[in-house]
């Protein structure tokens, strides 16, 4: 019957790139003789439709059976069979060109299954994706005037919060869904988006996310400040649609927003094509619940993307989810996807018209296991314990995982937990964050942050699915088994679509749990080599002789040192003791304004802070830089730090130093790099003749922003290209240079900048002064003597 | 335990070269109480079951070993000689009378140019008591060289490679009335070998060695070279060949082929080191250098007659009071952090006394100095061993008023200590080497920086002598940064850690194997030696090597001895 009925006809299919789409389109060319399938497939940013259809569906591992069967020509002839068509069921009229529409009209069968299947999309993209998707297609197969079989993919959940059995039948069967206006969901949603838009850009919050985006990167300058600001502000307009979204859902009984809508997408499509009387293309309906990786087809365990199970699964294997809300006698409906591929084009390739379809209404199929094979939730988490014990995952110390026992929990409970520890690791991580902290401290602070976003990932979790173990809905599959039982032995070989099929202990422990393993990327074994192996990549690729340039900040990259110490020693040099002490005195009682105020703004504290020089002998200073040199500079350097950029040297690359530093402090080390880019104060000539420095800055100070735009420059004029560069820096100041070139590396880096070296997956390095040599806790000069220093011929 | 020691190694009971020494089998019990009115030669003492814990130094700690009764012995140094009772009449007199040359003041002239060298801060150790030798030899010169009427003088610090002094060095070695007059006016300087206007080559040897010197010193009239010549390695040609020279004239000796065939470099009748440096002075010669040498030597008076003074002392011959004040300053410096222990010991000035001065011809007078080291120094020693120990002290040449890393520690113990001997190395060929020492991955970042790279990127790859200078050593010597540093900061000559490899590159060669006892393991191993937590299993683990009961040999020093081995 499938197969007399699809072979040969074009098939139009919506959400091709996703998880069931891909299944659905590998199933069809394999199963189903020269049918014809026309992909509705969105334009990449960088790649288009046809690109997108053979990099995200072709290549996907998911055609690794067809592949082989048909070898590389077979499988190319078979490419054939395949035709991208650029659009987007998110806007009107499918954004369909004219090709594109003459495609759609000439296919007999249209699946729609794309979706934006996230619970916690914002209500307004699923409201125009999960909702308004179907209904657009239903327009534009009227505006065609063509009336191919339309299979629309939903969700078991359209039947909301509720318990006991529920049927295969239409959504507005139930009186007061049927009388939820889904033009005015729709009309509120995007009314929704403009209110949530406008409240965002209220001063008090874009002051709250400039706040919070200078807790993030520190002075890290105003371009990256502002951009993070902005995307604070999106992010939260976001969160605060997905809030509404939620509760929007929950006010009329869904658990989320995407069940909410995929419900009223069903009313809304039916009705759409009722409008349009007997032309109206036949629709029909597959529901299917909680879909995971596959059974057999096309091999067990295959799975796209990560879905819902899977994140909680591998969260309580790593020991951040000791608990999981859930009743243990309720029924987990699980369905693997190639049950549901199979379902899908079965209902496709059914025969006529059902009693149902012919009276204007759907044709239901709920692909679910509860009723007939059911798997309750006690059995799940048994099968998941002990598979883990048995192969435990490890942590980064290559020490196994013990996982923890179920106790079945209340969602309040667990939601507490985890927000109680949420609140908890903010805090620390605040404290953390704003310590003066380096290398290992600062990896704490890493460690801090990661461990917080964990819990607030397992907190969504529970937010988001608790809802779905704790359903004891029964959903019925009438429909699916009188499908099943319309199929000749041949078909049924093909599309085993009877959820009876299932042996759960042996899914889950053969084929779901390795697959989600090897799927998460989880660490699986003791052995640490892999994760070694990603510092000694890094510094590989820094250090190949294709780049072009490194640049190397100073202050705590190369020397643990900064402007205020050197300017202490400068000053102490020619101090007698008891002015020593005064200025000690004064210089501690300072520190804390001036660390606040380098902070705040780098530049304007060290043009505040080089006044101090007014007056100075540039004669006097030079002759003290000398010193400055060997009891400052190396003193305090970092030898692998300096063995680095001669490294760079010597593989070619230009090496640059590039700091907010004065230049006759830093003279001596310019044997070491090609260039030198640092501040520089203007001269004046005293009553005495003689040559004195005005304490003003003769250019903007080259920190924060300004260097990558001197580092853009200099590249350009240079011919060195920024993308093939190396920039080492140690603070979240140095931003703006760290990401204006390809290969950042954060030296001992501070809390925020290791924060956000981790997540960038940036080479850490951990530079160190050498060991054994200790100098004065106070960077005061050794006194000079009144009478020249030695200076050898020089 | 009781074992016989093996048959095949002589027992040696040796005795001073002047005769007067005591039977090295006595028992320590008759001993107490003997005050002798000369000072003590050298002495073997074999180790048996009455013989207390010995003391070895270990870095900046000492420890208190027992040493295995029956096939152990002790080579202790001579006791301090008595230094010269004038010293200042001493050196005039020496400057009056010289050997093999006319008296210095019928050198000096009017309108001369006159370039003093000094021997640098890598001598005495540790540094002395003040006035320094250097300080009281060049202020009776300038005194003579002033009542000549001489304007044109430099002094210049004989550095070669090494690491430039600082102001306060210089005013502690010359004292502040010489470096005020002569260091404002540029006059007083550290020397730089890499000075490219600075140096000059004087021709080559037979053999093919270049010859490179300082050019103020080669274009003088007269090259006054003070020298205080602690170990005889020291003075001779090495001073002004070496001392005034560069890296293209010290290669040709600076080499492994040269220090393996140096056997030792304490003994010049026997070190193609010495010969190298003497046939580039016939060079200086024939080039018309005029050198007028003073060569001064000082006693084994390190340790004064202060609390320190018991770790000079014999140990079966420690009083009570010794042994409070031992423990006391041992507890106090293992209590202390490492940085403050080095603060402390490097604050040490030693109270040598000067023993000797002669000044003239080069060669002649340092005929003379060696004799005076060889008389405070020398040990006889009959017979060679199979483990010999060492007790690695605080400080070598290379860090004064710095730290004492890794390569230091080899260059200390592979290079110094074992080739103190004349004859035959105190341990046999395939014998092992024990030292003591914390042998930690540190060092000062100023002084060593590129000692730091040679750790981190030569020895990572080899231990090799010649295939570290095959493939390692120009890049270091030629590298800019390094020659930068030398220059103008304080840091050693990029190659110079290379010459501290070769130095013990002869022991290397000698040696089965090196154990530093009470070192970081990671960093021992990475110069290919093995850590040992205690003496007893170093020399466990020397058994795996030597077979049960090998014979033992600990050389104390300090103070220096040198072990004359039949």
């Amino acid at each position: 019957m499938i197969l007399q009925n699809l072979s040969g006809q074009r098939i139009f299919i919506t959400g091709g790139t996703g998880f069931v789409g891909t299944a659905l389109v590998e199933r069809l060319l394999r199963c189903v003789p020269d049918c014809q399938l026309v992909l509705l497939v969105r334009d990449g940013r960088r790649s288009s439709a046809e690109q997108r259809v053979h990099k995200e569906i072709l290549r996907n591992d998911c055609f690794d059976r067809l592949r082989e069967e048909l070898g590389a020509e077979g499988f190319e002839q078979m490419a054939n069979r395949v035709q991208a068509v650029s659009g987007d069921v998110g806007t009107d009229g499918l954004g369909l060109d004219e090709a594109g529409r003459a495609a759609l009209a000439s296919c007999t069968t249209v699946i729609h299954s794309a979706a934006t299947v996230a619970f916690d999309s914002p209500l307004d993209r699923a409201v125009e994706v999960n909702l308004l998707g179907p209904v657009r297609i239903a327009e534009m197969l009227h505006e065609l005037k063509v009336s191919p079989h339309l299979v629309c993919v939903s969700t078991c959940y359209v039947a909301g919060n509720r318990r006991g059995s529920a049927r295969e039948e239409p959504v507005d069967s139930n009186d007061f869904v049927s009388s939820l206006d889904w033009r005015a969901e729709v009309a509120a949603a995007r009314r929704s988006r403009s209110d949530t838009d406008a409240e965002s850009r209220a001063p008090d919050r874009l002051r709250e996310f400039g706040d919070r985006a200078r807790f993030e990167l520190g002075s890290a300058g105003g371009p990256l400040l502002a951009e993070r600001t902005e995307a604070l502000r999106k992010e939260w307009a976001h969160a605060r649609m997905v809030e509404i979204g939620r509760a929007r859902a929950a006010s009329v009984g869904w658990p989320d927003a995407y069940a909410f809508t995929k419900a009223l997408s069903e009313v809304a499509t039916a009705q759409t094509l009722r409008s349009y009387g007997d032309s109206a293309a036949r629709l029909s309906v597959v529901r299917p619940s909680i879909i995971e990786s596959a059974l057999l087809e096309p091999k067990p365990g295959w799975i796209r993307g990560f879905r819902m199970a899977e994140p909680i699964i591998l969260s309580y294997a790593r020991g951040l989810l000791k608990e999981f809300p859930g009743v243990p006698e309720g029924v987990v409906d699980v369905i693997p996807v190639d049950i549901v591929v199979a379902a899908i084009i079965a209902t496709a390739g059914r025969d006529a018209d059902t009693p149902a379809q012919a009276a204007g209404e759907p044709h239901i199929v709920q692909v679910a296991s509860g009723s007939r094979n059911p798997l309750k939730y006690q059995r799940l988490v048994d099968r998941v314990r002990e598979w883990f014990t048995e192969h435990p995952l490890y942590d980064q110390h290559g020490q196994p995982i013990i996982v923890p026992d179920w106790s079945f929990p209340g969602r309040g409970r667990v939601e507490g937990q985890l927000s109680r520890a949420g609140v908890a690791l903010r805090a620390a991580e605040k404290v953390v964050i704003n310590l003066p902290l380096r290398g290992a401290g600062a990896q704490l602070g890493a460690t801090i942050e990661e461990r917080r976003s964990q819990t607030e990932r397992a907190k969504s979790y529970v937010e988001l699915y608790g809802t779905y173990t704790e359903c004891e809905a029964e959903y019925g599959v009438q429909h699916l088994l009188t499908l099943w039982e319309s199929l000749d032995p041949t078909e049924q070989a093909l599309f085993g679509l009877d959820p009876a099929a299932i042996d759960w202990d042996a899914y889950i422990t053969q084929i779901h749990l390795p697959s989600v393993v090897k799927h998460g990327r989880a660490r699986s074994s003791p052995s640490r080599s892999s994760a070694e192996a990603r510092p000694d990549r890094l510094r590989r690729a820094v250090l190949s002789p294709e780049r072009h340039m490194a640049a190397f900040d100073l202050e705590n990259t190369l020397i643990a040192s900064n402007v205020v110490t050197s300017y202490a020693w400068m000053a102490t040099r020619r101090m007698p003791t008891s002015e020593r002490l005064r200025f000690a005195a004064r210089t501690l009682a300072e520190a804390p304004s001036l660390l606040a105020q380098d902070r705040k703004d780098r530049s304007d504290f060290l043009r505040s802070f080089y006044r101090r020089y007014d007056g100075a002998l540039v004669e006097q200073l030079d002759e003290d830089a000398v010193e400055h040199f060997s009891a400052m500079l190396l003193a305090r350097s970092f030898p692998a730090a300096i063995r680095r950029v001669r490294e760079h040297r010597a593989l070619g690359h230009r090496t640059v130093l590039i700091t907010g530093a004065l230049d006759f402090l830093i003279q001596p080390l310019m044997p070491l790099f090609d260039d030198v880019i640092c501040a520089r104060l203007g001269t004046a000539v005293d009553r005495s003749g003689r040559l004195t420095l005005t304490g003003q800055l003769d250019e903007v100070p080259p920190t924060v922003e300004a260097r990558a735009s001197i580092l853009a420059e200099y590249c350009s004029a240079e011919g060195l290209l920024l993308e093939q560069s190396v920039a080492y820096a140690d603070s979240s100041s140095d931003l703006p240079m760290l990401e204006a070139v390809g290969f950042p590396v954060a030296v001992n880096p501070e809390p925020r900048l290791a924060s956000i070296a981790r997540k960038r997956g940036w080479l850490v390095e951990d530079f160190r002064q050498a060991k054994g040599f200790r100098h004065s806790v106070l960077p005061f000069a050794t006194r000079w003597r009144p009478s020249p220093t030695v200076r050898g011929q020089a | 335990m009781s074992q016989q020691p093996r048959s095949h190694q002589p027992r040696s009971t040796a005795s001073g070269k002047s005769g007067s020494g005591k039977s090295g089998t006595g028992k320590p019990a008759q001993r107490r109480g003997q005050q002798p009115a000369a000072p003590r030669p050298g002495l073997v003492l074999d180790v048996d079951r009455s013989t207390p814990p010995v003391l070895l130094h270990s870095g900046e700690q000492f420890r208190l070993e027992r040493l295995p009764a029956g096939r152990s012995r002790i080579i202790y140094p001579p006791e301090p000689l008595p230094g010269l009772e004038h010293p200042d009449e001493a050196i005039r007199d020496a400057l009056l009378n010289p050997v093999d040359s006319d008296p210095l003041p019928a050198q000096l002239f009017s309108g001369m140019k006159l370039t003093i060298a000094f021997d640098d801060i890598s001598l005495p150790l540790p540094k002395m008591r003040r006035p320094d030798i250097r300080q009281r030899v060049i202020e009776a010169v300038l005194d003579l060289a002033a009542d000549a009427g001489v304007d044109d003088i430099h002094i210049i610090a004989a550095l070669a490679l090494h690491r430039r002094m600082t102001e306060a060095e210089l005013r502690y070695c010359l004292g502040d009335r010489i470096y005020d007059a002569f260091a404002p006016r540029g006059q007083l300087y550290n020397h730089d070998a890499e000075d490219p206007e600075g140096m000059v080559m004087l021709g080559e040897t037979r053999h093919g060695e270049e010859v490179q010197m300082s050019k103020r010193a080669a274009e003088s009239d007269l090259i006054i070279y003070v020298n205080i010549n602690l170990v005889s390695m020291d003075g001779g040609w090495k001073s002004t060949a070496t001392g005034l020279s560069g890296y293209q004239g010290i290669r040709h000796h600076h080499n492994v082929k040269t220090m393996r065939n140096t056997k030792s470099f304490m003994d010049q009748e026997n070190s193609e080191l010495h010969r190298s440096n003497w046939r580039q002075g016939d060079v200086l010669k024939s080039a018309g250098i005029n050198i007028f040498q003073i060569e001064t030597t000082v006693n084994n008076d390190l340790f004064g007659d202060g609390p320190l003074s018991v770790l000079a002392k014999r140990e079966w011959e420690w009083s009570a009071k010794d042994r409070a004040t031992f423990l006391g300053v041992k507890t106090g410096l293992d209590r202390l952090p490492p940085s403050s222990r080095r603060r402390i010991l490097h604050s040490w000035e030693a109270p040598y006394a000067l023993t000797s001065v002669h000044a003239g011809e080069v060669e002649a007078v340092h005929k003379l100095t060696t004799a005076e080291v060889y008389k405070q120094q020398l040990v006889s020693v009959e017979g060679q061993t199979d483990i010999v120990l060492y007790g690695l002290p605080y400080v070598g040449p290379y860090n004064v008023n710095s730290i004492m890393n890794p390569i230091l520690v080899m260059c200390l113990g592979l290079g110094y200590f074992f080739n103190m001997y004349k004859g035959k190395p105190v341990v046999r060929e395939g014998g092992v080497l024990i030292m003591t020492h914390p042998t930690t991955n540190e060092f000062h970042p100023v002084h060593h920086p590129s000692y730091i790279d040679f750790f981190e990127q030569v020895l990572a790859e080899t231990t090799d002598p010649i295939e570290i200078e095959q493939r390692f050593e120009t890049s270091f010597a030629t590298d800019e940064w390094y020659r930068h540093l030398y220059r103008t900061s304080h840091a050693y000559h990029g190659v110079h850690p290379f010459y501290m490899w070769y130095w013990g590159s002869h022991a290397l060669e000698h040696l089965s194997q090196v154990i530093i006892v009470g070192g970081d393991p990671a960093t021992v191993r990475r110069l290919g030696f093995r850590p040992a937590s205690t003496l007893a299993d170093a020399l466990e683990m020397a058994s795996d090597v030597l077979g049960p009961d090998p014979s033992i040999t600990y050389v104390k020093n300090p103070p220096l001895g040198m072990a004359d081995v039949t």
